[in-house]
């Protein structure tokens, strides 16, 4: 009894990380992966009391923060209201949730899922890709409908070898999208921040010049100031009527009015994407069309790479750096 | 004899065109536009459709020996008792690289040529199979159903299956099975096959049973020719060693795999999911198939793109007027 007592104490006493919201699949995986003896929750989601009041209740004992897609963003005042916090972890790639300029400011580390993630992405992208020009989802609706052997054959696709792909930001992802094309007998092209050293595909020094050279746009870049809206009506008019774009970055890096206009105008061919600018609203216009396929944020989730962030490259590290 | 062939050359080309004109060339079943108008421009065309697909009812209207060139395709081919209307049939060009819908014995026992399409659709197949894998594991139709009924606001999706660095298998090393492993290496996965024979220059491993291929591989391709040896190929002993993580993939012939047995499989979860583009009675796909999750069911589309689609078409053209030019067939199979 006194045992368990003595437990209960120091399960109080440990550190303390901050969740504001449900990690995405958590249930599906198990709370257990991410168990550990030197930490404990602390859900915030749960509480009655509101996000101020709770954290400064909590405040002394939160050394990090656990955050995911979608959760509500780590704003530099929430960071005011933790000053004890040394380590922002999130599960994802993506780090624009986080006041990135406020965590140096503090020496508050912060670590992403690096390139646990990039091979799922990448395949999610060759997937919605593949499906756009050989109309995948489409038919299979086609068939489930009985309408192949009412109406016939289903329309054409279009061929995906030979195909001129532009990869926007040549990162972890971007590197493995380019990878797997290449095998379909694409050629690559990129446009990034900056110029690859060791990097033999030709490089475009801006996005719309890529578009200009490609047939195929893969988003894999970051969220920034400078790529918030960076597709927009200009670089989708020089993509062209034929050109498909595939979005697995943000939505927001894409202009979404102007590219819903130019796929209700036939300004360009198709698109497969994995993230909106409003999720989980999802423009209506983009419902009646054949030539997209839209789905809800999941490139990133197999299971089996979620418990690899479990592993030494992952979670694990950052609680390393709360001993 | 000389100055006879020199006359001739000249002219060659003119009377060549003028003869194929009127060459009679009858297409089974409406296969593609741009090859019907590329037949009608070339040739004496005939349109068995017109006749209800029926020979009987097309020899009512028509003289059987003005056929000298079928050109069929995987619905309707050259069978018995085609080869037997037409006594003055040269050529079977056929508007696949499948034969099985051809009597191959017949051809060869009447000096009849053959020509498929090989080499042009073999990436758009191997393209296919991989988005038949990515749509199964991925579950990428599923997620666009899920998103455009509006499930998404409710909840999250699902959780699926990660694609890269499964180890895949393939029944057929040939074109075909080939350009799959490809594309498949460059997802990180491992590659083993099934064969006739073991490829002296293939860097996969190989299995001379295909018990053994399905047991140790998670994703089973489908890649080889239909003959009388790989009709139901996949029964249920194989469907059972894949088990029930195992995805099986086809973009073959629909009789390649028993299709009661691989119904009963997926319903019962002894196997855990398939991408189709073919099937036993096309296009009839069974019922029960067309409400599971773990399934993507394509209409035979493996090379249907318009790139590839006009590229068999361009080939079997040169096919016919090479065979009618005395010239040698690109593409021959008999």
């Amino acid at each position: 009894m006194a045992e368990s007592t003595d437990c209960h104490k120091a399960q109080q006493d440990f550190p303390k990380v901050l969740i504001l919201k449900p990690i995405p699949f958590i249930n599906l995986v198990s709370e257990q992966y991410f168990a550990s003896n030197k930490f404990t929750f602390l859900e915030a989601y749960d509480s009655s009391l509101p996000l101020h009041q709770f954290l400064s209740t909590h405040s002394p004992s939160i050394k990090a923060i656990l955050s995911s897609v979608g959760a509500p963003p780590i704003t530099a005042d929430i960071l005011h209201l933790l000053p004890e916090v040394g380590l922002v972890v999130t599960t994802s790639v993506g780090l624009n949730q986080v006041d990135l300029l406020e965590c140096r400011r503090r020496g508050i580390k912060v670590a992403n899922a690096g390139s646990i993630f990039s091979d799922d992405v990448a395949d999610f992208a060759v997937g919605l890709l593949i499906d756009v020009l050989r109309k995948v989802s489409a038919s299979d609706g086609y068939v489930r409908k009985g309408l192949w052997a009412t109406k016939g054959d289903y329309p054409l696709g279009s061929k995906l070898g030979g195909k001129r792909i532009g990869i926007v930001g040549l990162g972890n992802i971007g590197f493995a999208v380019a990878k797997r094309l290449e095998a379909f007998r694409c050629s690559i092209s990129y446009n990034s921040r900056k110029r690859k050293p060791h990097v033999s595909y030709p490089f475009y020094e801006s996005v719309c010049e890529l578009a200009a050279n490609c047939d195929v746009l893969v988003i894999c870049c970051e969220l920034t100031d400078q790529t918030h809206h960076m597709i927009n009506k200009e670089v989708l008019s020089a993509l062209g009527k034929e050109g498909v774009i595939v979005n697995i970055g943000r939505g927001a890096i894409i202009n979404e009015e102007e590219m819903v206009q130019c796929l209700v105008q036939g300004e360009i061919a198709g698109a497969g994407l994995d993230v909106f600018e409003n999720e989980p609203d999802v423009p209506l216009e983009l419902f009646a069309m054949d030539n997209v396929v839209l789905s809800p944020h999941v490139a990133v989730f197999t299971p089996e790479s979620f418990l690899r962030f479990k592993g030494p490259r992952g979670w694990e590290s950052g609680s390393f750096l709360l001993k | 004899m000389n100055q006879t062939g020199k006359e001739k050359n000249p002219n060659l080309k003119k009377i060549s065109g003028i003869k194929m004109k009127s060459i009679g060339v009858l297409m089974t079943c409406p296969m593609h536009k741009y090859l019907e108008q590329q037949l009608e421009t070339h040739f004496n065309l005939f349109k068995l459709w017109h006749c209800n697909s029926s020979i009987t009812e097309f020899l009512k209207t028509h003289q059987g020996n003005t056929i000298r060139a079928v050109v069929g395709d995987t619905n309707i081919g050259a069978d018995a008792e085609l080869i037997a209307s037409f006594p003055n049939l040269e050529i079977v060009a056929s508007y696949s690289v499948g034969l099985d819908k051809i009597d191959l014995r017949k051809c060869e026992e009447k000096g009849i040529r053959v020509a498929n399409t090989p080499d042009v659709l073999t990436d758009d197949v191997a393209d296919l199979a991989i988005g038949l894998i990515l749509g199964v594991l991925r579950r990428i139709c599923a997620s666009d159903e899920y998103v455009r009924i509006g499930k998404w606001k409710d909840a999250d999706f699902g959780l699926a299956t990660k694609f890269s660095g499964k180890s895949v298998g393939i029944v057929g090393l040939g074109r075909i099975g080939t350009a799959i492993a490809k594309r498949a290496e460059a997802f990180g996965c491992s590659i083993s096959y099934f064969s006739r024979s073991q490829k002296p220059f293939a860097n996969y491993k190989f299995y001379s049973n295909i018990i053994d291929l399905a047991t140790s591989c998670q994703i089973l391709i489908v890649a080889c020719a239909l003959t009388e040896e790989t009709r139901h190929i996949i029964n249920r002993e194989v469907i059972d060693a894949l088990g029930p993580k195992g995805i099986l993939i086809n973009i073959g012939r629909g009789a390649h795999v028993d299709e009661t047995e691989l119904v009963s499989a997926l319903l019962e979860g002894r196997l855990g999911g398939a991408g189709l583009d073919v099937y036993e009675n096309e296009p009839e796909v069974p019922e029960e198939l067309l409400g599971l999750g773990n399934v993507v069911l394509q209409p035979h589309v493996g090379s249907d793109t318009v790139e590839t689609s006009d590229a068999m078409a361009d080939l079997v053209i040169s096919n016919l007027k090479a065979h009618f030019s005395n010239k040698p067939l690109l593409t021959p199979v008999i």
